[in-house]
């Protein structure tokens, strides 16, 4: 007696939380079935292996045919064929755009084209995540980054409004968005203490302050300029950012920006002694990358001078975060009291952000 | 020219890309009804076209506005090659035509096409303006209300309960026809779906004729059907029952239908009729058969059993069954006589409306109060056919061309076709009724028609529950006879219905009879078996539980005659051990009747399957079971005398076990009873059944085991053996779940308002290695259980909860398949709740065993009050008030009762599954068999939804083989069903039954093909909570779910 044929099908469509997770973790029936066993459930429900298996493989019917529709949320709210309550829609979708931190530290900055995808069952063996969930999330990432990709306003509305994600999530695909469109290097070794969270922290701090959209500093009425897009680093600004050089470039100016800071934070700082001597090269390093932004190359080296050229010696230094904090917010308020420095808004467009940015960064 | 329908095509979306190179379409639509076509213009380059058409009118008939569905093509404009077809839509808009339920159909249809399933969605708006008909000879019946429900619907009144209405309409199906096979699968399904959608629209039309002959205004308890014959056509025929309904305009203030003291109430409902050709058509014109002089069907010729076309009970010769009847003659002369005389006499009697009809049968399953007074038994009749080709030389005729001569008008085969299949169908009722007289009985309720076809034979079915009603709703005069004193006006109700409608000494049965345990005045049997639901105040113990026998026999295969006559000879056996099966069941879960039994056998090519299923219950009125004993042949051995009183321990126990499973504690007045020998331990049956082969004389089997001790089991061989250890191997539902097939579950009457229909199908290969009866029943048994294990699991998050309206159908659709269909529906219920009022029931059971005529009569005139007083399973709360009001609480009491019912509210808007979310652009529609909705109160009746539906395919694996493909389907047939509800502006469909899901396959080519008919009555409801003062935390806990879906969407 072989089962030819099995299913079920609710007016509301029954959705198993727990199935649903295995099945968005890549496992097959037979592994799914193996681990919903381990889990105790026989035992709990009294059911059977056979019960178990046919329910899995219902479940995963399922979701084979709402995936199509997972696509393109928006669809899901008006189709049809399966009546799903709105709160059982918003978790299949939640879900299903859900990513792995490890999967996206892979990832994050890389050009999400077919070469990425077939490094995709390397990734797979390294993160220990299943080859079929990492295709789910690859597909998604270069989804999500198609379709918003030409469109103009606000990064996060458009992403809310096309894949129906919650406010959270929509931001963290800003990110992932905003990093693959410039392919921010992201896998260095020196920058494996890195989160997800800390590059997507700094990803909206410059998609807030150094994207065109960002121009006009109104950010919340986003203006349809003939390219006001989120994605893109306001080449201007970053043309702009080489005046900063004087900074360094100029001795005078550099001495006086120094000696600002250090007679404002005489005392305070349980590093001063360290930050005195290293001021130099410190504000060489942050004014020198800010300086180098124009070609694209730098760009995406980014994270990578900053966590060179500030992160690592705070570091050596053993800094803590306080006097880092203390030392960036004088160091950024100081340019505004040297007399022959013109770039002030220029300055703490670049400044302000990147002073979030390294405060983020500087961590084990 | 009485009828304009007006359509305007909207818009579409989601429509698939039809043009590769642009991934867009260019889309217009083709409105077509009757023989005019409408088309909108092209809209270009859009998937989500916005026609905006203007008014597309038709000026058509309202005979034609009946039966043609009007049909939407959404088509791909393409300028140098044919245009492609996206898909359709069918809509039925005989809704449009009753002046009560809906006035437009405007909403968001599915686009559906054969092949590829559904595509995209169109927005359409129909409209229809109705011109009064003065024309006396219309050949329309727009007006007739029809509802699937099998009771009175709960906005209407019964004014009269006309009786039986039935009606068949053959046509040859377009799948057999030549041109079959030079034309496209798509096309040829979609002739198939067009012409069964005009032969239902007829068939209604049809109907309603008959129902307005006989001055009804509805049908209840409409069953339509199709039985695809193959080659020798397609039949479509429906059965109902005719009312004369009355709107209440507002629900509070109106009397139930029974306790109206109208003189309408009087009325007749049926009558019996000696000159039955006052119909045009329907199953009297057995003797037209000879007037058209069509040659006699080949069932006919080659069954000499079944070829009587008069309807005289004779006895006949024939491929009978097996025992002789034990039936006495005399006593069932006298009786017919008796019911005979008494319905001449109300038949003479002058009233304005009396109808003539020939069968007093009543499709409804639960009826008003009082209408029902003794229900008498099951009666069933079964009858192979042989189907003919008699359209066969036609198709030669066209195919050859040589021979054109018999190139007949297809019209006139089709007009002869419907006599035959009418005859069958009279000869059956004819049986039904016989029976139901045999039983003294004069009317059968709860009756049912099915078939079963396998190449060319073909099981014709018909069951129902033999049962005398009340005479306030036969006639104002006395009934004489033996009926004369069951018919008093102060029966007590919570046990009438028991008691025996024949005469004690003349029993048509040998039967065991006690005074009834509620009343001690009448006779009761100790077993019921009954097709109808639990009446309402039928007085019961405990809760119920669904009861199956399961069966399979290997049958030869074999051609034609010798095909028939081997399954006539396999049916008696088969209906006897399933009849066993049932009463060993019912015993080991110590109840003691059964309701809404439906004995379905189907035949296969080697094989025939009896599935029975029912809801067993304890009726307080009856007597308690007697255990079932366990008795070896041979007690000889040692160790096996020490297996058999194993096996009687385990019995026990299990008895044991399942009494207080289902809290089964007869109140003390029986406990007498429980303790001493039944006195005389014949079991016997109220089943009456047959064949029609087998003469009268001998139709009714004895499954009364003769003269042994029938709650004995001997086992003597292993197949007795095997009986025993599949008794036991039925697993009862895990806690917290309950199962029946009846609409609700006696003993539990605190429904919260989540549900959850659902279609559950499995298809099992049977390894051909060993086939034998026991392989098989193990098998077929396993598939059963799993299958209920399944659902089990599934629903597990509803707990508590019950499987209601569980709806089993076996089929055989290739030799070593055996198909399984299941739709129910979980419904939640609150446990605490439960408690409290099974107590009252218990105090209500008590009080009626000390039979209070006062509370008797009290007891209509309560539910007056009632908002839902016609129907016979009020939800929730109304139960609970009615259930105080039956026990005779006082009013300050009782409102009490009521207030404790409010959590019941406050809980359904703490359920997550049915947020009425604000933010959704789809309206949830509910789906559920039943005929109410538990929590909610139904406003109004849109129509019946009636839909047949192929879907074919030629890349079954890439759809996911099999299983993917009918998932998909039946995921599909819901949608469009919601839809077309929504459409009409209702939330919900009641009553809804998937009558046939037929599957077939051909994995080698790639292939499968699916027909499914659903049916049921579109309704708007109104949850109860809504309708009363808003409580204080309902807007918060709406807030709460509308709250997380927003964030989503903003």
């Amino acid at each position: 007696m072989t089962s030819e044929l099995d299913i079920f099908v609710g007016n509301t469509t029954l959705i198993d939380e727990d199935v649903y997770r295995l099945w968005l973790d890549g496992y097959s029936v037979s592994d799914a079935v193996a681990l919903r066993v381990r889990s105790g459930i026989l035992e709990q429900t009294g059911a059977t292996a056979a019960v178990l298996q046919s329910d899995t493989m219902d479940h995963y019917r399922t979701f084979q045919m709402l995936e199509r529709l997972l696509h393109a949320p928006p669809k899901l709210l008006h189709q049809l064929i399966f009546q799903i309550p709105p709160s059982r829609q918003a978790l299949l979708i939640e879900r299903y755009y859900a990513f792995d931190e490890a999967f996206v530290r892979e990832v994050l900055g890389k050009k999400l084209s077919k070469g990425t995808k077939k490094d995709l069952d390397d990734i797979s063996t390294k993160t220990g995540i299943t080859l079929k969930s990492c295709r789910r999330q690859f597909d998604n990432f270069k989804r999500v980054f198609k379709v918003v990709e030409e469109m103009r306003g606000s990064l996060v509305d458009n992403i809310q409004q096309h894949f129906l994600l919650s406010d959270r999530l929509a931001r963290d695909y800003a990110a992932i968005v905003f990093f693959a469109n410039n392919r921010f290097e992201t896998g260095k070794k020196k920058l494996q203490y890195l989160s997800f969270g800390d590059f997507a922290f700094c990803a909206e701090l410059m998609i807030q302050n150094w994207t065109l959209g960002a121009v006009g500093e109104a950010p919340t009425d986003p203006d349809p300029q003939a390219d006001d897009m989120d994605m893109d680093l306001d080449k201007e600004f970053l043309q702009d950012l080489k005046e900063l050089k004087v900074l360094v470039a100029d001795k005078d100016l550099l001495d006086l920006h120094k000696s600002l800071v250090c007679t404002a934070l005489r005392g305070k700082l349980g590093v001063f002694s360290e930050m005195e001597a290293n001021f130099k090269n410190l504000s060489r390093g942050l004014v020198n990358v800010a300086a180098k932004l124009t070609h694209n190359k730098d760009v995406r080296d980014l994270f990578v001078d900053l966590v060179e050229k500030f992160v690592e010696p705070c570091r050596s230094d053993h800094w803590p975060l306080n006097d880092v904090r203390l030392f960036l917010n004088q160091y950024s308020a100081s340019v505004h009291s040297l007399d022959g420095f013109r770039h002030q808004a220029l300055w703490d467009r670049y400044m302000g952000t990147l002073r979030g940015c390294l405060l983020r960064l500087c961590h084990d | 020219m009485p009828g304009k329908l007006k359509v305007k095509i909207v818009a579409g979306r989601h429509l698939p890309v039809m043009d590769r190179a642009s991934d867009l379409t260019d889309a217009f639509v083709e409105v077509k009804f009757g023989n005019t076509t409408f088309k909108t213009d092209v809209y270009l380059k859009s998937l989500n076209p916005q026609w905006n058409s203007e008014w597309f009118k038709f000026e058509v008939d309202d005979e034609d506005l009946q039966d043609e569905p009007l049909q939407i093509t959404v088509l791909d404009h393409d300028t140098y090659s044919a245009n492609d077809a996206i898909g359709k839509v069918y809509i039925d808009i005989d809704p449009l035509l009753y002046s009560e339920a809906a006035t437009v159909i405007s909403g968001w249809f599915p686009i559906y096409d054969t092949i590829h399933g559904i595509r995209g969605e169109i927005n359409v708006v129909v409209k229809v303006d109705l011109f009064n008909d003065l024309n006396r000879f219309r050949q329309s019946s727009c007006g007739v209300k029809f509802f699937c429900t099998t009771s009175i619907p709960k906005c209407y009144r019964a004014v009269i309960i006309h009786g039986f209405v039935e009606e068949l309409v053959v046509n040859e199906d377009p799948e057999y026809q030549w041109i079959d096979r030079i034309r496209t699968p798509r096309a040829s399904n979609e002739a198939r779906q067009r012409l069964i959608s005009l032969m239902s629209g007829e068939l209604q039309r049809k109907i309603g004729l008959k129902v307005l002959e006989m001055r009804g205004n509805a049908v209840v308890g409409y069953l339509q059907c199709f039985d695809l014959e193959g080659e020798s056509g397609l039949v479509v025929r429906a059965i109902g029952t005719a009312c004369t309904l009355d709107k209440l305009s507002s629900p509070a203030a109106f009397l139930p239908a029974c306790n109206s003291p109208s003189k309408e109430m009087k009325e007749i409902p049926f009558n019996e009729d000696p000159n039955p050709n006052t119909h045009s058509s329907g199953p009297s014109t057995p003797l037209k058969n000879q007037t058209y002089s069509f040659s006699p069907s080949k069932s006919y010729s080659r069954q000499s059993s079944s070829s009587d076309t008069d309807l005289s009970l004779t006895p006949k010769t024939g491929m009978g069954s097996g025992s002789a009847g034990k039936e006495g003659g005399p006593f069932k002369a006298l009786l017919r006589q008796q019911t005979q005389s008494a319905l001449e006499q109300r038949g003479g009697s002058p009233h304005k409306f009396c109808r003539r009809r020939e069968f007093p049968f009543f499709t409804l399953t639960a009826f008003p109060p009082g209408f029902l007074v003794h229900v008498g038994g099951v009666v069933s009749a079964r009858s192979v056919k042989l189907l003919d080709r008699i359209h066969n030389p036609a198709f030669v005729g066209i195919m050859g061309n040589t021979r054109s001569y018999k190139l007949l008008d297809w019209n006139s085969f089709n007009s002869d076709e419907p006599e035959t299949r009418d005859a069958w169908w009279a000869e059956i009722r004819q049986e039904i009724k016989s029976h139901a007289k045999a039983l003294g009985c004069h009317a059968v309720v709860g009756y049912s028609e099915s078939t079963s076809i396998c190449e060319e034979v073909c099981i014709l079915s018909a069951s129902g529950t033999a049962a005398v009603l009340n005479p306030r709703f036969l006639q104002d005069g006395t009934v004489e006879g033996c009926l004369e004193q069951r018919l008093e006006e102060n029966l007590p109700a919570g046990c009438g219905f028991c008691h025996i409608p024949y005469d004690e000494l003349n029993m048509p049965f040998p039967a065991h009879l006690t005074y009834c345990y509620n009343c001690r005045k009448q006779k009761v049997p100790d077993v019921l078996f009954t097709t109808i639901d639990l009446p309402m105040d039928a007085a019961v113990i405990g809760k119920g539980c669904l009861i199956q026998a399961r069966l399979c026999r290997l049958k030869k295969k074999a051609q034609a005659e010798a095909n028939a006559t081997a399954i006539s000879n396999l049916l008696p056996f088969m209906e006897y051990e399933v009849h066993t099966q049932l009463m060993n069941k019912l015993k080991l879960k110590g109840m003691n009747a059964l309701f809404g039994l439906r004995i379905q056998i189907s035949v296969g090519e080697n094989m025939l399957m009896g599935l029975a299923s029912a809801t067993g219950v304890y009726l307080a009125a009856l007597p308690t079971p007697g255990g079932i004993q366990i008795a070896g042949k041979t007690p000889n051995d040692g160790s096996y005398e020490q297996h058999i009183s194993h096996m009687q321990k385990k019995i026990n126990d299990t008895i044991a076990k399942n009494k207080e499973l289902y809290e089964i504690n007869p109140p003390e007045i029986s406990e007498e009873i429980i303790g001493s020998p039944i006195p005389e331990p014949r079991q016997r049956s109220r089943l009456l059944r047959s064949q029609s082969e087998s003469s009268d004389e001998v139709t009714e089997l004895d499954l009364s085991h003769g003269k042994k001790d029938a709650f004995v089991l001997e086992i003597d061989d292993t197949d007795a053996m095997e009986d025993v250890h599949s008794l036991l191997t039925d697993v009862p539902p895990p806690s917290g779940f309950y199962s029946c097939n009846t609409e609700i579950m006696p003993g539990i009457n605190n429904w919260t308002s989540e549900i959850q229909m659902f279609t559950s199908v499995r298809v099992i290969r049977l390894s051909s290695l060993n086939l034998t009866n026991q392989a098989l029943n193990k098998n077929f048994n396993d598939l059963c259980e799993n299958l209920l294990k399944s659902l089990y699991f599934k629903l597990r998050s509803m707990i508590p909860c019950c499987l209601c309206h569980v709806n089993f159908t076996v089929s055989l659709p290739e030799d070593e398949l055996i198909q399984v269909t299941v739709t129910a529906v979980a419904i939640t219920f609150d446990k605490n709740q439960a408690l409290q009022t099974t107590k009252t029931h218990a105090e209500k059971s008590l009080q009626r065993a000390s039979t209070d005529n006062e509370e008797l009569l009290q007891f209509p005139l309560e539910l007056c009050s009632d908002s839902l007083p016609s129907h016979p399973f009020p939800p929730a709360k109304e139960h609970l008030e009615s259930a105080s009001s039956n026990s005779g609480i006082p009013a300050a009491q009782r409102a009490v009762t009521v207030e404790k019912a409010s959590p019941v509210g406050e809980g359904n808007f703490r359920n997550r599954s049915s947020p009425p979310c604000a933010n959704s652009t789809v309206g949830v529609v509910k789906m559920t068999p039943l005929s109410f909705i538990p929590g909610a109160k139904i406003t109004k009746y849109l129509g019946i939804i009636n839909m047949f539906f192929i879907r074919e395919t030629t890349s079954l694996r890439e759809e996911g083989g099999v299983s993917g493909f009918l998932h998909a389907f039946i995921a599909e047939v819901f949608a469009m069903v919601r839809a077309h509800v929504a459409a009409l502006g209702g939330n919900a469909v009641v009553s809804y039954i998937m009558k046939q899901c037929v599957f077939m396959e051909n994995p080698n080519k790639n292939q499968a093909q699916c027909l499914i008919n659903v049916s049921g009555d579109a309704v708007v409801f109104v949850r109860e909570s809504e309708l009363e003062v808003v409580s204080t935390q309902q807007p918060a806990a709406n807030c709460q779910p509308s709250c997380t879906g927003g964030e989503v969407t903003t």
